[in-house]
């Protein structure tokens, strides 16, 4: 099975306590917010970090998309806040 | 020319807006942006996403340079524990004529802001620190360009 490399970023990656981990990658049909809904069902810091998906934002092999995008054939997907560069 | 560079270290606005100045055009604009000081905050640490961030800053860079009739374009942005007082980013831009390279300098700036993968977090003296919300209205800046 594929591998999916997750990437998180600022408060994210604070209430995980990780900034990397690998999946098996979901069916190509998933999207992004289906799988954010099934790793906050890990509870914990997922469950906290992923409470409100409307304060995330993500990007698929360092492309920004919307959480309704379908994982496809992601080799690696970003999960971060809003930015706040410049 | 074309140069984007995502970095630690500091970098020398003289000498950036030099090299712009040198490609021949009669105007040059820039912006720099400093970490503001005040209400305790000690530091403004910048966290980013390595694979992404000059990429992204890239493809803006290329974006205004197909809007724009420009000569040269330099972006440099950093990350990490900085002071208050010091430099992020810094935008400059050469153009034969004004108007160009103004309008581009805060189309890149506006659009750094809302699209380049960055997050910052504010350390305070007496220990607390936050992550900085967005701003509805930088990207609402940023979409007014398109």
């Amino acid at each position: 099975m594929a591998q999916l490399s997750i990437v998180y970023f600022a408060w994210v990656r604070e209430m995980i306590g990780r900034d990397e981990e690998h999946i098996d990658r979901p069916a190509s049909g998933t999207t992004l917010a289906e799988l954010i809904a099934s790793l906050g069902a890990r509870g914990g810091g997922y469950a906290q970090a992923f409470a409100d998906p409307s304060r995330l934002r993500a990007a698929v092999d360092q492309h920004f998309v919307s959480l309704d995008t379908p994982i496809g054939e992601a080799r690696e997907l970003a999960i971060f806040p809003p930015v706040t560069g410049g | 020319m074309k140069r984007v560079n995502v970095q630690s270290e500091d970098f020398n606005v003289a000498t950036e807006l030099a090299a712009l100045e040198a490609l021949g055009g009669g105007g040059i604009a820039s912006f720099t942006g400093v970490v503001r000081g005040g209400e305790g905050l000690i530091a403004l640490e910048l966290e980013h996403y390595p694979a992404m961030t000059a990429k992204q800053m890239e493809r803006i860079v290329d974006d205004a340079m197909s809007r724009w009739p420009l000569l040269g374009v330099t972006v440099i942005h950093r990350f990490g524990r900085l002071d208050p007082g010091a430099r992020i980013v810094m935008v400059g831009t050469a153009s034969r004529h004004r108007g160009a390279a103004l309008e581009s300098c805060a189309f890149l700036i506006d659009w750094l802001k809302s699209d380049a993968p960055f997050w910052k977090k504010e350390h305070f003296a007496d220990g607390a620190t936050t992550w900085v919300a967005a701003r509805e209205e930088d990207a609402a800046k940023a979409k007014g360009w398109s």
